[in-house]
């Protein structure tokens, strides 16, 4: 058994036709992966929720601070040129608030003792998987 | 208590031992992110897979997996579980690959479908239980890409052990799988 390893060198000559085409086609899918999944789209609006209802949807491109009434109390959300964060919440632990700034479309933050949270969208909202 | 074995047990557990032993030479080489492996060990499933059949290839494979955690106290933990379903789904797929024409795909096709595979089954055990969260989609390009390169080198070296095995057994056969 072992004397097969007497050169276990790889050889491109080893490909045959059908090989170069799962080559191509897997570079294709890859390529494909990194377009989709990395693209960092900017958002344009900021969706607000309060419990299961859309509250309300600011634009971003503004330097604004938003009192919203949630279920524990007034949380302040922080709007910044094109970012949003919690930057004041009611709630125990700050979860909401350390999660810092939300920048890329599709991202959100979640203030789950309070009931609000914060989704960035774009002109197009971004294939959601956690609701497929 | 003496267990009757047959001549392909003990073919299975000689292969299955070639397996834990790249299993282990791997487990010591540092990796940049969880996961991303060069999987040497699917050499020897390969290997099998063609020179004998699925079903010897799908115990080395598993008997691959359960000794290799136990040897590294992973037994039932989560590398466990990602080992476990990427080897399945890895088979899986080989189970149905192997139908595809020899003359056209080699075991390089094979070698990088089962990749993908061993990715796939990992992340959706990584998706499912481990991280439930969206955000393991960012990490899905970094994992393609090393399953189509580390799919194509431990392919490029199943592909030259059965040259080289077909050169022992007949001299006169120059390319594997020209019949």
């Amino acid at each position: 058994m072992l004397s097969l390893l007497r050169s276990p060198k790889p050889t491109l000559r080893h490909l045959l036709i059908g090989d170069w085409l799962t080559i191509i086609f897997s570079t294709i899918i890859t390529v494909y992966l990194f377009q989709v999944l990395w693209s960092h789209e900017h958002a344009s609006k900021v969706q607000v929720r309060i419990g299961d209802k859309v509250h309300a949807v600011y634009n971003i491109n503004q330097q604004r601070y938003i009192k919203v009434h949630g279920a524990m109390g007034d949380a302040v959300i922080h709007i910044s040129q094109g970012k949003v964060r919690f930057s004041k919440s009611p709630c125990h632990n700050q979860y909401c608030v350390h999660q810092g700034w939300l920048t890329r479309n599709g991202q959100a933050a979640i203030c789950l003792p309070n009931q609000i949270s914060l989704e960035l969208i774009g002109e197009q909202k971004p294939y959601d998987s956690l609701n497929y | 208590m003496q267990i009757q074995t047959t001549i392909d047990d003990h073919r299975i557990a000689k292969l299955a031992a070639f397996a834990i032993a790249l299993h282990m030479l791997e487990a010591v080489v540092p990796s940049p992110l969880p996961g991303v492996k060069p999987g040497i060990a699917n050499i020897v499933t390969l290997y099998v897979l063609l020179q004998y059949d699925f079903a010897t290839a799908a115990w080395v494979s598993i008997l691959r997996v359960f000794a290799s955690s136990l040897l590294l106290g992973q037994f039932m933990s989560p590398a466990f579980a990602l080992s476990l379903s990427g080897a399945l789904l890895s088979l899986g797929t080989l189970w149905v690959a192997q139908h595809l024409p020899r003359q056209y795909f080699s075991a390089i096709t094979l070698s990088i479908l089962a990749a993908f595979a061993h990715i796939a089954g990992q992340l959706i055990v990584v998706r499912l239980w481990l991280i439930p969260h969206a955000s393991v989609s960012y990490l899905i390009p970094i994992f393609a890409t090393a399953a189509l390169f580390f799919g194509l080198i431990n392919g490029l070296v199943t592909a030259k052990l059965l040259y080289n095995k077909a050169q022992l057994s007949d001299p006169d056969k120059t390319e594997p799988g020209s019949t």
